[in-house]
């Protein structure tokens, strides 16, 4: 659906995005993600026909988004970082205006127009002013309008920034629907969000590509992986290099509190090593209080790769 | 087509949803008024060769208010949609930037033609109730507004291209503001600098709106000043165009 080739875009003086290379199959949700100021924006705008690339090449759905921009266009519902809308039109008119010059007339844009209200549930402020609507109102008719052509691919540019966590809660929601119909390349910086909706994630920084997988096998694949922790009364005894030999093991930590020494363990996430080791506290009879284990998230996978090396 | 149309009417409907249009409106119908005002009580005071048309436009306030219009107008055609960002909305829905230059252009004139279309009124009841003809002919009457018309042209077209310049309002409105004086003084050149070479005269007064004015509410209407017109108004919108496309590929 999206195939970016060696894609790089310089401003005057700055290079945003570095030789991308990445593609977005059809039906899938893909998170662009990498922090502020990454090239996300810019890849996205690129992919719009928004702006021409310096160098490369981009295609949705088998066209040039530059040469063969209008069909391009036809395909790709966008919608830009902050949702800009002319803020003195009413919901309607706007969805109308919009649906013309995606050339939607007659029945079909009111029937479409519809259906996107319907959709993004717009109908209780459909002859409001856009100017006095709230940002998640203003949100779903940049998303009504991204939808209005039933385009076969959805670019949206954070499209949770600045809501409260019930309006985000809708969004995720809204868009775990239109997964179901539509590919989608979204950016975003809330994480667990993509976990839940996203089948890949691309993260970018720098400009450059970092990873490219399912979430799963980011995680995987992080050498933090996971963690343990064990909270237990040792007495004199303390096990540090026992604990160490278990399998997965890679490194233990260890501090104590009140008398409560606390193990924290860092582990490949494949092997689970919870019931090796409370066989180890109970043959040297510790007093065990807590035992668990913390899987890697996405955002250690986010913040390792784009922090730099340290952990 | 119809995209063409929807954008100009867009264009059409922002000029009279922001306060700027009745602010313009208003001192426009003043202006006017005045000026037709002042002309018929000139014309009431004595015999004169004069027409009413030529003493209402050939008058030095109605032409310094009449270049205070333009910037107003223009300012926000393209600067809003920068600030605001709506231009990366508009320019990824399969429009082409020239129907959106056209648009903005279009927009704008009708707003303009809008502002003239009371003063046909003026003309009109003044020849009902002085019982004597408002121009020396039709000619002169169609004439000043085909002027009108195409100053407008060239001028509106002036406007877009500073508004396409920056995302400022206020500087937009200063650079066309001063290109427009530039223009329309260019005749009075020749007035203040008697030692410029005559063919720099030449071409200032070819530039200047102002004498051009004069000779149509005459009834002269010179085929040149369509060229000048015409080609001026082809320029600055070409010239709005490469830039609209340059800032948003740069930007
Ligand atoms: N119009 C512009 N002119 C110059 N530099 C820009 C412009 N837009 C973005 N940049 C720079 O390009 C880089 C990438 O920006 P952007 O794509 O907006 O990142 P993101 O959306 O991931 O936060 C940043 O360093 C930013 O400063
Ligand atoms: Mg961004």
């Amino acid at each position: 659906m999206i195939k970016v080739e060696n894609l790089t875009k310089r401003y005057a003086g700055v290079t945003a995005i570095h030789d991308l290379n990445f593609h977005v199959e059809k039906g899938e949700i893909v998170g662009f993600l990498g922090p502020n100021g990454a090239g996300k924006s810019t890849t996205m705008r690129i992919l719009s026909s928004y702006m021409p690339a310096t160098s490369g090449r981009a295609s949705i759905a088998g066209f040039d988004v530059f040469s063969q921009s209008m069909q391009a266009r036809q395909h790709l519902g966008y919608m830009p970082e902050n949702v800009p809308l002319y803020p003195d039109m009413r919901v309607t008119e706007y969805l109308n205006y919009r649906a013309t010059l995606k050339e939607i007339t007659g029945t079909r844009q009111r029937e479409r127009v519809g259906d996107v209200k319907e959709l993004c549930a717009l109908k209780e402020v459909e002859n409001r002013i856009i100017g006095t609507l709230s940002k998640g109102y203003r949100q779903r008719v940049g998303l009504a309008d991204a939808l209005l052509h039933s385009p076969d691919l959805l670019i949206l540019d954070e499209p949770t920034i600045g809501l409260d966590p019930n309006q985000i809660r809708q969004v995720r929601d809204l868009i775990r629907n239109l997964g179901r119909h539509h590919t989608i390349l979204l950016s975003t910086h809330i994480l667990p969000e993509v976990e839940m909706t996203c089948s890949r994630v691309v993260i970018i920084n720098r400009g450059k590509i970092e990873a490219a997988d399912t979430p799963e096998n980011l995680v995987n694949a992080m050498r933090a992986a996971g963690g343990i922790r064990l909270e237990a009364k040792v007495g004199m005894d303390n096990g540090v290099e026992e604990i160490g030999k278990l399998p997965g093991v890679k490194e233990v930590a260890m501090e104590t509190e009140d008398g409560w020494t606390i193990f924290t363990l860092r582990t490949d996430s494949r092997t689970d090593p919870r019931e090796a080791l409370w066989r180890l506290a109970t043959d040297r009879r510790w007093t065990v209080r807590e035992l668990s284990r913390r899987r890697a998230t996405l955002e250690d996978v986010f913040v390792e790769l784009t922090l730099g090396d340290e952990v | 087509m119809t995209k063409f149309l929807t954008l100009l009417s867009r264009e059409v409907k922002s000029c009279f949803y922001s306060p700027i249009a009745y602010v313009v409106l208003c001192f426009f119908l003043g202006l006017t008024g005045l000026c037709f005002y002042s002309g018929v009580g000139f014309l009431s005071r004595g015999a004169t060769e004069r027409t009413i048309v030529e003493a209402f436009f050939d008058s030095i306030p109605f032409w310094i208010g009449f270049i205070l219009i333009f910037p107003p107008i223009t300012m926000r055609v393209f600067s809003e949609e920068f600030k605001m960002g709506t231009i990366e909305t508009l320019m990824t829905a399969p429009v082409r930037d020239w129907q959106v230059v056209l648009a903005k252009f279009g927009g704008a004139l009708v707003f303009y033609m809008v502002l003239w279309l009371p003063t046909l009124l003026y003309f009109v009841i003044f020849q009902q109730v002085a019982k004597a003809d408002a121009a020396s002919a039709a000619g002169a009457y169609w004439g000043s507004y085909l002027e009108l018309l195409m100053a407008g042209m060239l001028f509106i077209s002036v406007g877009c291209f500073a508004s396409a310049l920056t995302q400022n309002q206020m500087v937009a409105a200063v650079i066309s503001f001063c290109v427009i004086t530039f223009f329309f003084l260019g005749g009075l050149l020749s007035f203040f600098t008697p030692n410029i070479s005559p063919e720099f005269r030449m071409f200032a007064s070819y530039c200047s709106v102002l004498e051009h004015m004069g000779e149509f509410s005459k009834g002269m209407i010179d085929s040149r000043r369509f060229v000048f017109y015409g080609s001026g108004t082809a320029l600055m919108l070409l010239l709005t165009h490469q830039v609209f496309q340059f800032r948003r590929w740069k930007a």
